[in-house]
């Protein structure tokens, strides 16, 4: 399995032409699947935390094939939406499957990437050599918020309905451009056709979107190789494995629980993640009484809540995801991994229990106890990030880095 | 994916024959998953619940004149409903006109028994015809001219068929028009999907749309 690759392709003329080194030698497929995904050498320390780019990748397999047979029996209309919704439901054969699928395949999917980001946090993954692929990540992360926000917006319901007139308004607070731009995603003064349709298809062709991105992403990983639980790099081939078959079966196990998961929420809880509310036709009359988005958006609701100004809550909200975008630079620590970083990984902590605590403050924002718990968790979202990241590292105590992925008794 | 037939045959431990096993044991559970997973997917494609839907319809044909004809929608299909006027009767008897025809016995089931006579229809001057070319599918349009001067004629590729929608030689279509199951309810309306009383003709069965 370690032989050299491919001999045979800087013979002259081999005897045996088979189909496979036709079109290896003009597109070496074969060559670059067994170099990036056979022989590709893994770091051999790799938690369960690694699998969860494999489990995205399936997740978002399954998002595009469920999304294009529900977008066959779907119509992008504000008369016919809802009602081409009930259909699948009840009358498209395996419809009912295919829709409870991809709700519960939207849920996992925001689940996976934040469980993704998260592992990226606290094992430096973002640091040199691969801040491309931390910047890659978060452009697919803001692309996945976009299509799931659209995709909520097409069965019409009465939650789609404001959902949509609430977030496109808050667009219309930035100055001089809000206006024009929130006029120009609504298509008029209010959720219409014309939004619906803009949605529908943003939605559709976002999906193919991500996925060339998710290329560009994995591209830069398999170039910088992957990050690993030390923090360190390998520097001997005894400190890897290869890609086929250790890794392919640590994230196969992954996959398969993920999968369980997935069946779970679709069999046995399919209302679990769903707001009832938006089983009623969208209503332009009549907002419903608890309107709250879907989980993942609540922390990024709840920031627009807790400040009383209106556009410094907009810029507060879509900053807590653009500060990640400079966290490559904002990190002035060497080193990658917070196992060895016994301030920053208390910090981590506390900023997962900050952003926890937002989303708290956006489901129940009518509780004023918590606006100022709210307050302190945002603040303590900002200062980790502009203050704790740029200054930790000239506290934190002088901790001595392994100096292999090896284990102490030199296993292989 | 192959190994290099120039390097010599490595002598194979016990445990690549049980690697060998389970990679067969994955690959055969993936393939199996991945049929059944399609299930779901493929059958979402297929025709939906259609219970709902109209097997009948009812024209009311009394205001139809000699030389006129509807069309009506029947589960999906165009049909055309036609009063041929006497010298249009009587030209699909005319013997040339029949040995120009493919089929002019109606012999292919294309239509009810009940309507396997020389003029395909229950009361010889009203026509009841699924609007269907036999050839690809189009609508053929009626054409109405002196004596043998009337026909169908296909836009598409040029079949022709006579008043009876019976096909002529040489054309593309190679059956004649479709008759659907109609019935008289009354003396001037049609039901058009149910068959008269005592026959069980079933449309499913003939040849060509």
């Amino acid at each position: 399995m370690t032989q050299d690759p491919e001999p045979h392709l800087n013979q002259v003329s081999s005897k045996k032409h088979t189909f496979s080194e036709w079109i290896e030698k003009r597109f070496p497929v074969f060559s670059t699947f067994r170099r990036e995904y056979i022989q590709f050498p893994m770091p051999r320390n790799l938690n369960i935390w690694w699998a969860f780019g494999a489990v995205l990748c399936v997740t978002l397999l399954l998002m595009l094939a469920t999304g294009i047979f529900l977008a066959l029996s779907y119509t992008p209309s504000a008369e016919e939406a809802f009602a081409s919704i009930e259909m699948i439901e009840r009358r498209v054969p395996s419809g009912w499957l295919l829709r409870s699928l991809h709700m519960a395949g939207s849920n996992l999917f925001l689940v996976f990437l934040y469980l993704h980001l998260f592992r990226g946090l606290y094992y430096g993954s973002y640091k040199n050599p691969r801040e491309l692929v931390w910047l890659s990540g978060l452009l697919l992360m803001l692309m996945v918020m976009m299509t799931a926000f659209a995709g909520y917006i097409l069965p019409w319901g009465q939650m789609s309905y404001w959902a949509a007139n609430v977030v496109i308004q808050a667009i219309s607070s930035i100055p001089f451009i809000g206006e024009g731009l929130a006029h120009w995603l609504m298509g008029g003064s209010s959720p219409s056709d014309l939004t619906l349709h803009r949605y529908f298809v943003l939605h559709f062709a976002m999906a193919f979107f991500i996925i060339a991105v998710v290329f560009i992403h994995v591209i830069c990983v398999h170039v910088v190789k992957s990050n690993n639980p030390k923090g360190i790099e390998p520097k001997t081939k005894e400190e890897t494995l290869p890609f086929y078959p250790y890794y392919v079966a640590k994230d196969g196990v992954v996959i398969v629980g993920a999968i369980i998961l997935l069946v779970l929420l679709a069999f046995f809880f399919p209302d679990l993640l769903t707001n009832s509310e938006n089983y009623t036709p969208a209503n332009p009359l009549e907002t419903p009484a608890n309107i709250a988005p879907e989980w993942y958006f609540l922390p990024f609701y709840g920031i627009l809540q807790l400040i009383p100004y209106k556009f410094l809550g907009l810029l507060l909200s879509v900053g807590s995801i653009m500060v990640l975008f400079a966290v490559p630079w904002l990190d002035r620590s060497p080193i990658k991994s917070a196992n060895y970083r016994p301030l920053y990984r208390i910090a981590l902590f506390l900023l997962v229990l900050s952003f926890v605590m937002l989303g708290i403050v956006g489901k129940y924002h009518s509780h004023t106890g918590l606006i100022w718990l709210g307050r302190l968790a945002l603040f303590y979202y900002y200062a980790h990030f502009l203050l704790i990241l740029p200054f930790s590292a000239r506290f934190e105590l002088k901790r001595t880095l392994p100096t292999s992925l090896l284990d102490e008794k030199g296993h292989k | 994916m192959t190994d290099n037939p120039s390097t010599p045959t490595p002598v194979i431990p016990p445990s690549q024959n049980r690697r060998s096993f389970l990679q067969l044991l994955t690959a055969s559970s993936v393939t199996v998953g991945g049929v059944v997973v399609a299930c779901p997917f493929l059958n979402s494609l297929s025709s939906q619940n259609t219970t709902l839907e109209q097997n009948f319809v009812d024209i009311d044909i009394s205001s139809l004149k000699a030389g006129q004809q509807i069309t009506v929608t029947w589960q999906g299909h165009p049909v055309f409903i036609l009063n041929r006027p006497t010298e249009a009767l009587q030209a699909l008897q005319d013997a040339s006109l029949i040995t120009r025809l493919r089929d002019p016995d109606s012999k292919e089931l294309q239509q009810p028994s009940y309507t396997q006579n020389w003029h395909r229809s229950i009361r010889p001057e009203t026509v009841v015809l699924i609007g269907s070319c036999t050839h690809l599918g189009c609508v053929p349009t009626l054409k109405l001219g002196a004596k043998l001067g009337s026909f169908y004629n296909c836009a598409c590729h040029g079949s022709r068929f006579d008043l009876a929608g019976r096909v002529y030689k040489s054309m593309p279509a190679p059956y004649n028009l479709p008759i659907p199951p109609y019935t008289y309810l009354k003396p001037n309306i049609i039901r058009i999907g149910e068959n008269p009383k005592g026959q069980n003709f079933d449309f499913t069965q003939i040849k060509q749309i």
